[in-house]
């Protein structure tokens, strides 16, 4: 499939790349963040730091 | 110290009045006495004005030009930035407390400080501005509009700097963070007090029409600013 | 006290648990619809093909404002009800935020570019929105000054509401400046009269985003429930051996004394 963008190609995509830039960088915050948290959870819990509930902190209950 | 003027109101008179006129009576004193830091924002206008000539030359002709946007900012760094310890002096020595705790509404005592405050600290600004517009090449006119425009506008920016004022007193940071928070919310202000000033200048629009905006601003920042500063003391002291 | 017994945060992240997979679902079929649409829709007549930066720019300007009405609506959960969920809620929103305004500007100046002829034109739409990112960025800063979370709540959720009712003051004061300065040779953006081959693609790619919104969001304030569970329980494991050591001045226990140790 050819598009034809005119003469200034160059700004549609550099504006299409940097919005899927920084969605992308968006995503992968939260999935890192998500998993250092979980992360710290798990060895929190490995050294028998528990929620007063008595929980695992890191179920979603 | 705050009970000064109590005998001359007979008893059943508001007694929050009377705590009112004691507290901005109480403000007022301790700004302007030596360490008080109100005067010291005079001398800062004067220095930031006085620097300008040197960021853009000593063009007589440019100055007038920028004069109203000069003399505007000036005054808008210089109140915003006493501003910094309206209430933390009061949260050191305790006082501040004492005023939450009364039975004086938060809102008016705050509104109370902010009147204080511009009393002491604004006001100083305007009667400044015509020597400074002086050396800003200003006319009579233009300094009397830059003046009445100061006049009209300083509230504004004292109460809206009032806000971040009681931030930075319940997160105990101030300084630069503050005037990082309320510049943004002073570029209203900023554009009307230019604006009125400049259409009596130079500008092809009348004076009426950004000049009473300008006074819209300033009464809707005179009911903002307190109500916010109060919820911010309130929910951030306990 | 501690944040983690609060009943409502745990409940929230079985919803959330559940909830995602869809969500992220929907937006990449939204997202996928919309840049498909985007590029089949023609040219502009007077813009040529730069109007397809539109159908990224506009969903991004208009996030950039929904994300503080979000934030504000949850400064009054945090100011007004005292929602545990609400401080959460603006918080996680603060930078995403932040971003979808960055990329506002950043498409607008692309956008601009060709139009104009400069990257920075101090259009009033343009600027407003630059105020607005610079208020996200000190809603921001204010978020990280402050250590504990619930008064960096309260003070972010009074800055919030000020600044959702000062936009509306800034965005007039900055048309009626613009206006002044720039008299009628302004080049309107977009445009009221929409064409429907244009209007279409606009109105799924701004759905797409915020669904895109509500995604991060909800993953956003997952974490931060997280987040502070970590906190309580690090405080927790904190007074647990400063108890401990206490206790073993006198009996010498091997633990309790590794553990402070470690500490």
């Amino acid at each position: 499939m050819t598009m034809s963008l005119g003469p200034y190609a160059s700004f549609i995509v550099t504006s299409y790349a940097a919005a899927a830039l920084v969605v992308a960088i968006l995503i992968g915050w939260v999935m890192l963040d998500h998993r250092s948290q979980t992360q710290r959870l798990r060895e929190l819990e490995q050294r028998g730091i528990t929620r007063r509930s008595g929980r695992s902190a890191t179920d979603p209950r | 110290m705050a009970v000064a003027g109590g005998d001359c109101f007979p008893n059943r008179w508001k007694p929050s009045m009377t705590a009112l006129a004691a507290l901005i009576r109480r403000d007022i004193r301790i700004a302007l006495r030596v360490g008080g830091g109100a005067l010291i924002g005079v001398l800062f206008f004067l220095t930031v004005v006085v620097l300008m000539p040197f960021a853009v030359g000593p063009d007589l002709a440019l100055l007038s030009r920028l004069g109203p946007a000069i003399l505007w900012l000036g005054a808008l760094l210089a109140s915003l930035l006493t501003l910094d310890r309206l209430f933390m002096a009061d949260h050191e020595d305790g006082s501040l407390d004492l005023i939450t705790m009364s039975r004086t509404p938060l809102e008016l005592a705050c509104a109370a400080k902010a009147l204080a405050h511009w009393l002491a600290a604004g006001l100083p600004l305007i009667v400044a501005t015509p020597v400074l517009g002086l050396l800003l090449n200003l006319d009579m006119v233009a300094t009397a509009a830059v003046a009445l425009t100061l006049l009209a506008g300083t509230p504004a920016l004292t109460f809206t700097g009032m806000i971040g004022a009681a931030l930075a007193v319940t997160l105990h940071r101030g300084g630069l963070l503050m005037a990082v928070l309320v510049l943004p919310l002073s570029i209203p202000v900023l554009i009307f007090g230019v604006a009125a000033s400049q259409a009596v200048i130079v500008g092809p629009m009348t004076f009426g029409a950004p000049f009473s905006i300008l006074c819209a601003l300033s009464l809707v920042s005179l009911v903002i600013g307190p109500f916010a500063a109060a919820a911010s003391l309130r929910h951030g002291l306990d | 006290m501690t944040l983690i017994d609060l009943a409502n945060p745990t409940r929230f992240l079985a919803l959330t648990a559940r909830v995602l997979p869809w969500l992220a679902a929907a937006t990449i079929i939204l997202l996928t619809i919309g840049l498909y649409q985007a590029a089949l829709a023609p040219d502009d007549y007077q813009q040529g093909a730069t109007v397809k930066i539109m159908f990224i720019h506009v969903p991004n300007a208009w996030l950039s404002m929904f994300v503080w009405g979000v934030m504000s609506i949850a400064s009054l959960g945090t100011l007004v009800w005292r929602h545990p969920l609400a401080d959460v809620a603006a918080k996680a929103a603060a930078p995403i935020g932040a971003a979808f305004t960055f990329l506002a500007l950043l498409t607008g100046s692309l956008w601009g570019r060709p139009m104009w002829g400069t990257y920075w034109e101090w259009d009033a739409r343009l600027t407003s929105v630059l105020i607005l990112f610079l208020m996200y960025l000190g809603l921001m800063a204010l978020w990280r000054a402050v250590d504990d979370p619930s008064r960096a709540a309260r003070a972010a959720a009074v800055l919030t509401l000020v600044g959702a009712i000062n936009l509306p003051i800034i965005k007039f004061s900055v048309d009626w400046w613009n206006t002044l300065h720039q008299p009628a040779s302004v080049m309107r953006m977009g445009g009221s009269a929409l064409d429907k081959s244009f209007l279409i693609p606009l109105l799924v790619m701004a759905v797409a985003f915020t669904l895109l919104f509500v995604t991060l969001h909800l993953a956003a304030m997952r974490n931060e429930i997280l987040r502070r569970r970590v906190r309580s329980l690090q405080m927790m494991q904190a007074s647990r051996i400063a108890f401990s050591s206490e206790v073993a001045v006198g009996s010498r226990e091997d633990n309790a004394s590794k553990e402070a140790g470690a500490a």
